[in-house]
């Protein structure tokens, strides 16, 4: 017996214990081996489900046992956090024909994993409301904004926000058309924010270092108003940095 | 537009998104966590009771994915974008993470 | 050899710590004198987990127990998780660090299981080397788990209590002894739960398991128990703990409650039952 041999088994429902294991009587080990197998497959199924919420109501709890049967087995955890658990998942979904149909399932399980990431990111105090009123409209425009570790962008040709607060939040159906979510955490409960159209482009403007005026340029049309209604509701803002070197 | 401009636009939009701010602050408070809080869990359990779910087998070609209208896509229609683009979901799959760390 | 002047757990009751009892923890915890974590639910960046794990450790003694660190495992330690473990410890400095006796990493992969290795020369040295690393990293001595076991390996050459007593002697860790564990593996490889815990070197012991059980079968319609940590500690276990505490004297007594996790008042009742078993003790 080699554990080699012991892994290869474990999760292949279809090859014989390996040889060597016996039921402390001498005789072979039998079903018991099967206690190590459904440990592992039930362990990392529940982790999947318990993980990506929206996925199990979209597909339904029987069908995303089976879907989640089939990830597990394609991509077992790569590391001991069960906390990173599912990140192959938005790709595995992608490239996975029989639920090709539902094209927007990857984007959807890459807005959960970013929820998930938000909940365990490092900790920042956003900069105080009253901070920013106090700003000069100029010295704001030449500022540079540094971002909460929690916040995360998804680009999406699909209604992810909407799809996400149908099955969450009691939301209405969702309408075709591409939405561009923010996740973020104010405190310790993260949430998705619907951005406005460039939104998504003035955060990764943000992010790099850009000073606001540079950031929120390209957005003639972008409502401004909406995208600082996201960025103080989730806390996004921790530090403003008035020097000249970010 | 001007530089003037666009500068008291952005002060007009950030002085709106602060007033509002404040006056929603008190239901931003009462946000649900949406289930995230126990995702993701390392224990040191077995599995309870049976031992056939690690042995059961799928057949992802058969019958078992006709199940899939017993969710809530059933509800979903999105047959295509507007742009008229039956865009799938592997085609930018790379590129619409942005990295947390930047 | 390790710092011995550092606060140890009470020999009182403990329970695993669950979000879902934070506030009645920190509202009354009687009769619990302290708590355990599994340290790999608290390696994220912050958020709640690291907020909760703060106020906890403020309140009561804390142990760390591991569940990700493959000391049984054929390959070397994983390094990057053996530094997450280093700055949990440094950041809580708990009461305890315990490992379980069993691998859950092969190669790259992570299985999330507590998987079982045979009792050879071979596999002896391999856990003591991982041991004496875990221990040099850390800087502390450490609690090693005894497992529950669905199965026997054939290459086995030695008892699992002559194997635990062989690390205790080669690097100088503690053990955790679990209770229901010795339960569960007598009754499903045919030994003495009682001459298990006779044989087992109790000096050693520096914390003990408590939890519930499942039943099934094998092949051969044998009672096959499985440790699912689903329900309340099996009397027979509670008779087991009786047996046990009657030689060890007094121990920290851990509530483990994983699955189908219950309302507080549910697992106090326990935690006062583990209370009663330690009153029993004689002085």
């Amino acid at each position: 017996m080699t554990v080699a041999h012991f892994r290869a088994a474990l999760l292949a429902p279809d090859m014989a214990p390996p040889p060597g294991l016996t039921d402390g009587a001498g005789r072979p080990a039998g079903r018991r081996f099967d206690v190590y197998r459904n440990n592992v497959a039930v362990g990392l199924a529940e982790a999947l489900e318990t993980g990506f919420p929206v996925l199990r109501k979209l597909l339904g709890p029987e069908t995303f046992r089976q879907f989640a049967g089939l990830a597990l087995r394609a991509h077992p955890p790569r590391s001991p956090l069960m906390m990173e658990y599912g990140q192959d998942l938005p790709d595995f979904l992608a490239g996975f024909a029989p639920l090709a149909h539902l094209p927007y399932l990857a984007d959807v399980a890459r807005l959960e994993l970013a929820l998930r990431r938000a909940y365990h990111a490092e900790d920042a105090t956003p900069v105080a409301p009253e901070t920013l009123a106090a700003l000069p409209p100029e010295r704001l425009m030449a500022a540079r904004l540094r971002l909460a570790p929690a916040v995360q962008v998804i680009r999406s040709p699909w209604p992810i926000h909407a799809i996400w607060a149908l099955n969450m939040a009691g939301g209405p159906k969702p309408v075709a058309g591409a939405q561009d979510v923010m996740i973020g955490r104010p405190d310790l409960d993260p949430a998705p924010w619907l951005l406005p159209p460039g939104g998504a482009d003035a955060i990764a403007a943000l992010r790099s270092g850009a000073r606001v005026e540079t950031a929120l340029q390209g957005g003639g049309e972008t409502d401004l108003a909406g995208l600082f209604t996201c960025l103080l509701a989730a806390g996004a803002i921790v530090h403003v940095s008035e020097e000249e070197c970010p | 537009m001007s530089k003037t401009l666009k500068t008291a636009a952005v002060a007009g939009a950030l002085a709106a998104a602060l007033s509002a701010h404040v006056t929603t602050a008190s239901a931003q408070a009462q946000e649900k966590c949406f289930g995230v809080s126990l995702a993701g869990e390392n224990d040191c359990a077995a599995g309870p009771g049976t031992t056939c779910a690690g042995t059961s087998k799928v057949d992802y070609q058969g019958n078992a994915w006709t199940l899939v209208e017993s969710g809530t896509c059933a509800e979903i229609e999105l047959p295509a974008m507007a742009d008229g683009t039956a865009r799938m979901g592997s085609l930018e799959a790379l590129e619409r993470d942005l990295p947390m760390d930047s | 050899m390790f710092d011995q002047h550092r606060p140890a757990l009470p020999p009182r009751p403990g329970v695993g710590y669950k979000p879902q009892h934070f506030a009645a923890l920190m509202d009354d915890p009687a009769p619990v004198g302290w708590l355990e974590i599994h340290a790999e639910n608290y390696m994220g960046g912050g958020g709640r987990p690291l907020a909760q794990l703060r106020a906890l450790a403020e309140r009561f003694p804390v142990s760390i127990h591991g569940v990700g660190l493959s000391i049984g495992g054929e390959g070397p330690l994983d390094a990057a998780h053996l530094a997450r473990l280093k700055r949990l410890c440094d950041t809580v400095q708990p009461a305890s660090f315990s490992e379980h006796l069993a691998w859950s990493t092969h190669g790259a992969e992570f299985l999330n299981d507590l998987l079982p290795l045979p009792y050879t020369s071979t596999t002896l040295a391999r856990v003591a080397d991982h041991i004496d690393r875990v221990q040099e990293v850390l800087g502390r001595q450490m609690l090693l788990e005894n497992p529950s076991s669905y199965l026997a390996f054939a290459d086995s050459t030695w008892s699992e209590t002559d194997f635990l007593a062989e690390l205790v002697r080669r690097t100088g860790c503690g053990l955790l002894l679990d209770v229901n564990n010795v339960f569960v593996s007598a009754t499903n490889l045919g030994y003495s739960p009682q001459g298990y815990i006779d044989a087992f070197p109790l000096d050693a012991v520096g914390e003990m398991h408590l939890g519930g059980h499942d039943a099934d079968t094998d092949d051969h319609g044998a009672p096959l128990l499985i440790d699912s940590h689903g329900r309340e500690v099996a009397d027979p276990v509670w008779a087991l703990l009786d047996h046990t505490l009657a030689a060890s004297g007094p121990k920290p007594l851990l509530i483990e409650w994983d699955t189908d996790v219950p309302d507080w008042p549910v697992l106090r009742t326990e935690a006062l039952r583990a209370a009663e078993a330690l009153a029993r003790v004689p002085a």
